[in-house]
């Protein structure tokens, strides 16, 4: 019987495998790499450490404001003395409780409409049982809870409902502002286009400052209107008009074939737009729409100089107290990182959106 | 000609019928809404400043208090309307407000071409200099040359041209747009000397690497009375709102704190008893309760617990009385006679 001779195994040299092989092949691999390799070691070399030093070894974390100043680092202390009133405002402070329970509802809703599967009629009344919730526990008023006026609403949930609200008003507005302006009616056209290019015309500051100072003197004295609802408006009417044309584009992408075929098979305008173009439109505009809805978001914070006490505006309250002041750095960090994670939350899930509907094609 | 008669009677008429509208006085709106509504600054350290509980604190803010303890006899009925510099004036000329306690200066053209009222000023501003002592420099006449730190497109920037130029001095300005990086430029030596009102210069003092390496210098080049603002047409208003800061004053003249104003109640001075309601008459003047002043004293207490309390020597600022001294020690504190 003979046996059967294995022949040795022989293993790949070891520069070439493991961690060795990829850096040689990824960072190492000719000279103009090599050498972009060492600067960018060298530069990290550099600025790392102290940055490591200045964030978390040197910093203090929970002190009064003078300990701060004789800290070499980072004065997180700025952060975790005053991130009541920096995440909630004026909302009155033994009551916090219940914008959080408000901010952690919403939270939820959005991650739980996430998945495309739970998008049913279970979910709509979960909205509107959740909003109702919301609003409920900051307004207060009914079932015990005290009642916080809008007035003394501030910091992260005022952010969220201007963002959140605006937002999702101001998307199907922009839809109706698209097709209109692509209407075969002379008025309702005239109209639209007359609305898109005012707005788009004058930047947000100004029309924040219409709603806040030039339109109450035209009210009758004494009629006023909140404050949050006249900014919340103002945003709703210029993001609006950004996402219409937005839209617009993705409407004149569609080719006249898909028109034409609605029409051949008998479908009125309202269900060609609903079944045909709208689907197909709106799916190729995803990308441009998220990066409006994302510089809306950012754009909110554009209410401090109306002296509405959003989350900005909140943290620069806390940096003219003379306990704190000059923490600036450490503040907008921190305020940094909460408008990041919004962001980036928002672009990460349209990227999801885009690959779910993608499949199809 | 009968139409030119016609045209005057519709005029009359029309006159009229707007008089008899505006019965509703600002003190009965406030009393039936229960509330103060009064714009505050958003932030400014001592005078309006919201605490690490979102609770108001600040000169300003305790005179809102004071009216408020006035009105209701209780200092605590107050609804605070943070507001910017451009929307102070309209908020209070659209009702949006009742009275605006926000560090505003009292000037011609705010009185008159603007509609508002100002009340005795419930603190005395000027803008001066800020500078390190190792300069060596003691007034501001040896600022020769000098580059100076200040904010854009303020007062405060053409005040110090103006001061400069009067004074035959060149100057270099560096303009620096916002409070923070003011500051820092100003520790890091970018420039010799830093301009901004006094009060604000005592903040900025106040946050120095080392405080007592810098001086304020004595020369204020620009007078800021601050004031808290009514609408013009509401004189009863006004009245309250006037003699409330009045009341302040008076109280520290006489003595009264929050402390002792129970046993100034057995007081034999008729000045106290009639300022303190127990000899009535001023409260139905104003259209007040007679114990308008003792609540106010006992709730808030005199200017000078005011002013310590929020810019004075134990607190960051370290402001001294200065101007806002009472006119028997050297300041301009004056109360009008309560008589």
């Amino acid at each position: 019987m003979k046996q059967a001779v294995q022949a040795e195994e022989l293993r790949p040299p070891v520069t070439s495998i493991g961690v060795i092989g990829w850096i040689k092949n990824n960072l190492f691999n000719g000279t103009p790499n090599s050498v972009l390799t060492l600067v960018t070691l060298f530069f990290l070399w550099k600025t790392v450490p102290p940055l490591f030093r200045w964030a978390f070894l040197d910093s203090a974390w929970h002190t009064t404001g003078q300990a701060c100043r004789e800290a070499a680092g980072a004065c997180w202390s700025i952060i975790s003395m005053n991130y009541r009133f920096i995440l909630f405002g004026f909302y009155p402070y033994e009551e916090h409780w219940r914008p959080f329970l408000a901010m952690m509802i919403l939270v939820g809703l959005l991650f739980y409409s996430r998945d495309r599967n739970h998008w049913k009629k279970t979910l709509a009344y979960a909205w509107i049982i959740g909003l109702f919730a919301m609003g409920l526990l900051m307004k207060g008023g009914l079932f015990g809870l005290p009642s916080v006026e809008s007035t003394q609403w501030g910091g992260l949930p005022l952010t969220l409902l201007l963002a959140i609200f605006g937002l999702t008003a101001a998307y199907p507005l922009g839809v109706i502002l698209a097709l209109g302006r692509r209407s075969k009616m002379r008025g309702i056209k005239v109209l639209c286009i007359l609305y898109i290019e005012l707005i788009r015309g004058v930047p947000l500051i100004s029309l924040l400052f219409m709603s806040s100072i030039i339109f109450p003197l035209f009210l009758p004295e004494g009629v006023t209107f909140n404050k949050i609802l006249r900014a919340q408006v103002a945003i709703i009417l210029f993001t609006a008009a950004y996402i219409a044309e937005v839209v617009r584009g993705g409407l004149q992408g569609m080719a006249r074939g898909q028109y034409e075929a609605a029409e051949s098979i008998g479908l009125n305008y309202y269900l060609t737009m609903r079944l045909i173009i709208l689907p197909q439109a709106l799916k190729i505009v995803i990308p441009p729409t998220v990066s409006i809805l994302i510089s809306a978001f950012k754009d909110t914070s554009l209410v401090v100089i109306i002296a509405l006490f959003d989350l900005l505006k909140t943290t620069q309250s806390v940096l003219s107290n003379p306990e704190w002041m000059g923490f600036s750095r450490e503040a907008y960090v921190f305020v940094a990182i909460l408008y990041f994670l919004g962001c980036f939350s928002m672009s990460n899930y349209s990227r999801k959106l885009e690959r779910e509907l993608s499949r199809g094609d | 000609m009968k139409d030119v008669k016609w045209f005057v009677v519709v005029l009359v008429l029309a006159l009229l019928s707007t008089g008899g509208m505006a019965v509703a006085g600002t003190l009965d709106e406030v009393r039936a809404r229960g509330v103060l509504t009064v714009g505050v600054n958003p932030g400014v350290a001592g005078f309006s400043m919201p605490d690490e509980k979102g609770v108001w604190k600040g000169l300003d803010i305790d005179t809102a208090k004071a009216i408020a303890a006035a009105v209701f006899g209780d200092a605590s009925k107050v609804k605070y309307v943070a507001l910017t510099a451009v929307q102070r004036l309209p908020a209070l000329q659209s009702k949006e407000i009742d009275a605006l306690c926000r560090n505003t200066t009292v000037t011609l053209t705010r009185e008159t071409v603007n509609g508002l009222n100002f009340v005795h000023p419930n603190y005395y501003d000027g803008q001066g200099f800020l500078i390190s002592k190792k300069k060596g420099v003691k007034t501001a006449k040896g600022l020769k040359g000098a580059t100076v730190c200040t904010l854009p497109g303020t007062t405060t920037e053409m005040n110090a041209a103006d001061y400069f130029r009067k004074n035959g001095m060149p100057w270099k300005p560096v303009v620096i747009e916002s409070n923070a990086e003011l500051n820092k430029a100003f520790f890091a030596g970018r420039c010799d000397v830093l301009t901004s009102d006094a009060s604000q210069l005592a903040a900025i003092r106040s946050v120095a690497p080392n405080p007592d390496d810098y001086i304020i210098l004595p020369e204020i080049i620009s007078k800021e009375p601050l004031a808290p603002v009514v609408r013009h047409g509401d004189d009863q208003w006004y009245d309250i709102v006037n003699w409330t800061v009045m009341a302040l004053i008076e109280a520290e003249e006489l003595g009264i704190t929050s402390a002792n104003v129970d046993e100034m109640l057995k007081s034999t001075d008729p000045q106290v008893q009639r300022f303190l309601g127990v000899n009535p008459g001023f409260g139905k003047a104003l259209g007040l309760d007679e114990k308008w002043a003792y609540n106010i004293i006992k709730q808030v207490g005199n200017y000078g617990e005011i002013f310590d309390r929020n810019v004075g020597p134990k607190t960051p600022l370290k402001l001294d009385r200065g101007l806002n001294n009472l006119w028997t020690k050297g300041g301009l504190m004056y109360a009008l006679p309560f008589r």
